[in-house]
């Protein structure tokens, strides 16, 4: 597992149904871009999260594949609308295998 | 048989092409957001309600916000073509997505064009492009 990685995500506690919610994720991880070369001049090779989805009780928000060029920490913001109280759940995918993830409970009324 | 300087340099060339084959080749283990072809697959890509917010200008390439909307798309992919990998991200939208857009923050090599691709639901494609002028770029060197 990648050091220092942590999710973090902001999700409203409560909203109206179908109501366009705002949700912000981000994760602290290095997005080694494979394109850096240490002081030796061997190349740093890549490691990066590859892969981030946000699921609501089994239906899909929103599925992402970042490339290098994603920033340090990778961060994303994006709305869902959903009609019923339940679960988010977030998932980012290390290229190391190691998968992480998330879940916040939402309030409908 | 003798080469002449043009014969030389195709020949140079499809070995260079035949040695960065392997690379490719492992990169394509991961999800791979690849190049604007790979995407489109050649259709005619035409303008549209398509919006890609980016600076004007960033000081720092490591982390310039962007945030890209199109109403109705599938799936949008963004690309930075002055990058060594073009590709950037591919946002693919779900059943519950309130709306088609995205914020995220990206990294840059240089001054250059920032393109985003929507897909649209009836397989149509548009896109959109600004140029971005990077005052430090973002990939290390």
């Amino acid at each position: 597992m990648a050091k220092g990685v942590k999710p973090r995500v902001k999700v409203p506690k409560s909203a109206k149904a179908g109501e366009a919610i705002v949700i912000k994720t981000l994760i602290s991880h290095k997005m080694e871009s494979g394109q850096r070369k240490d002081k030796e001049g061997n190349i740093v090779p890549r490691s990066i999260i590859h892969r981030f989805t946000c699921d609501f009780e089994g239906q899909n928000v929103i599925d992402i594949i970042l490339a290098p060029a994603i920033s340090t920490n990778p961060y994303f913001q994006f709305e869902a609308a959903i009609s019923h109280s339940g679960e988010f759940k977030f998932t980012w995918y290390d290229d190391d295998g190691e998968v992480y993830e998330e879940i916040r409970a939402i309030n409908v009324t | 048989m003798q080469f002449t300087r043009r014969q030389t340099l195709i020949a140079g060339s499809g070995l260079i092409a035949a040695t960065l084959l392997p690379i490719s080749a492992i990169a394509a283990s991961y999800p791979d957001v690849g190049v604007p072809d790979d995407f489109t697959g050649g259709s005619p890509v035409s303008s549209g309600d398509i919006t890609l917010d980016t600076p004007e200008i960033a000081e720092n390439g490591n982390t310039v916000p962007i945030r890209v909307v199109a109403p109705g798309a599938v799936e949008i992919r963004v690309y930075a073509m002055g990058n060594p990998l073009p590709g950037v991200t591919a946002v693919s939208f779900g059943a519950l997505a309130a709306s088609q857009s995205t914020s995220t923050r990206v990294r840059l090599a240089g001054t250059q064009d920032v393109l985003a691709i929507a897909k649209m639901a009836d397989g149509s494609f548009i896109s959109t492009s600004n140029q971005v002028k990077v005052t430090i770029g973002g990939c290390g060197g």
